[in-house]
């Protein structure tokens, strides 16, 4: 494990987030360090051909996002929101509850969203057929657990109470991404009848400036997303 | 008021195992209850809807599921003894890191050892082995992952020790052989009494998967 490393005196508070203009998971930590007002400095990657930043400062997975604080490098989104949590403790929102029960309920349904929702939504993105189905068909089981999850508090304006947290963060990816994969598939993932409370979630998500003034840019995210769908079918099709 | 601790839990399970020992370490009285998987009881489905999978920790009450959530909440409660995350947030965010490293790559690829063969199985296997040459160059010379201490990342990957026979005999293949470093290291761990006395013998582990696999129709 690394030892704490006292920071170089030009160093200090640096922040810099290598990330892409697409990925949803650095999305998660723009999100954060905006939310809690911290300036940075953005290194955006071209994961066709990874900077040695990139490989040097993430060489176990080579991925994005990779947040560097006095030059030491965090990586997994999820990781990167706690530690921003944790040394920026004083800066609103809370991220994260401080009760114990309440942080463990917490992490449990940020794990869900990467553990079991994404997973299946990306299998009913790039899968066709039974694959494609039994994608579906788990992203709707997945969505009413999250709706009821959701609906548990009255007052409930978020995942994370009245202010957004680290599971609203996680589930940001809906907010675009769902309608878009709804288009490019032409199938209906949330709907008004059952899941009325995750829409209105959706759409004070969309509210939240921090948010609003983030998404990347959406011609290049369809075109992005058609071409992964194409490419998909199309593999599949050579497949056979 | 006492608090009142059960785990629900598989003997066999590395995953139960992390529970099990970061309340060894923490001197934690508790309640232990060997569920049947195939037949799952009312309080498991009750306290675990989700998933409805082992280990729940059931603390007064209220249920918290997902192994390495339930070791940072003991952590968290029980943090005057023996902590297991440090207290620096760069070094925790580490230990996360490599917590969920091996979450993500050990269990996973350690099962296609035991359910699969030929190509997949070979494949499989040096997937794994590279993943355990990582784990042991992070280690470095470092006696454990927590420095001169077990910390998350030792709880999170020492179960699994208990499994090295299963994935040797299926995979055909020593660990020791690839990662000495990583052996010295579990071996040092297994001196914990939290940890021999919470790991099952491995040939155990094997007769469990040899007869899962009979069940499965796995050959």
């Amino acid at each position: 494990m690394a030892t704490a490393r006292e920071p170089e005196e030009d160093e200090e508070e640096e922040v810099k987030l290598i990330k892409t203009w697409s990925s949803p998971y650095a999305l998660r930590a723009v999100w954060a360090l905006k939310l809690k007002g911290i300036p940075y400095e953005s290194i955006d990657e071209d994961l066709t051909h990874k900077s040695d930043i990139l490989l040097h400062h993430n060489p176990v997975h080579k991925k994005v996002p990779v947040l560097l604080h006095h030059g030491r490098s965090i990586c997994e989104s999820l990781v990167i929101i706690e530690y921003i949590e944790e040394t920026w403790s004083q800066n609103p929102p809370r991220l994260l509850p401080q009760d114990p029960l309440q942080r463990a309920e917490t992490r449990f349904w940020a794990k869900f969203v990467d553990d079991k929702a994404l997973p299946a939504i990306w299998q009913a993105f790039s899968k066709e057929g039974k694959e494609q189905e039994q994608g579906l068909s788990e992203t709707a089981e997945h969505l009413r657990l999250l709706e009821a999850e959701l609906k548990k508090k009255k007052k409930r304006l978020f995942f994370g109470g009245e202010e957004i947290g680290i599971v609203d963060i996680a589930l940001g990816w809906m907010v675009n991404l769902v309608p878009l994969f709804e288009r490019i598939l032409g199938v209906k993932i949330l709907d008004e009848e059952h899941h009325p409370a995750l829409l209105k979630w959706r759409q004070r998500m969309s509210d939240v400036d921090v948010v609003k003034e983030n998404w990347p840019p959406r011609d290049k995210l369809v075109a992005k997303w058609t071409a992964i769908r194409e490419r998909c079918v199309g593999k599949a099709a050579a497949n056979e | 008021m006492a608090d009142e601790v059960i785990l629900l839990d598989k003997w066999v399970s590395p995953f139960g195992m992390r529970v099990r020992i970061a309340l060894a370490e923490k001197g934690i009285k508790y309640e232990y209850r060997d569920e049947d998987l195939r037949n799952k009881g009312e309080l498991l489905l009750k306290m675990n809807p989700v998933h409805k999978k082992i280990p729940v920790l059931i603390h007064n009450g209220k249920p918290v599921c997902e192994s390495n959530i339930i070791v940072q909440y003991v952590d968290e409660v029980w943090h005057d003894k023996a902590p297991l995350l440090p207290s620096d947030p760069y070094l925790r965010a580490q230990a996360r890191f490599w917590a969920d490293f091996v979450d993500k790559k050990i269990y996973d690829t350690g099962r296609k050892l035991w359910t699969t063969k030929g190509d997949e199985q070979k494949s499989a296997t040096e997937e794994f082995i590279g993943y355990l040459k990582t784990l042991e160059a992070e280690l470095g010379d470092k006696p454990y992952y927590g420095g001169e201490k077990m910390n998350y990342v030792d709880v999170t990957m020492i179960p699994f020790y208990s499994w090295f026979h299963t994935y040797e005999a299926s995979g055909n293949f020593s660990i020791e052989s690839h990662c000495p470093k990583l052996m010295a290291w579990a071996k040092r761990c297994m001196q914990h009494e939290s940890v021999s006395k919470t790991l099952p013998e491995p040939e155990k582990n094997y007769e469990f998967v040899l007869q899962m696999k009979k069940r499965l129709g796995i050959e």
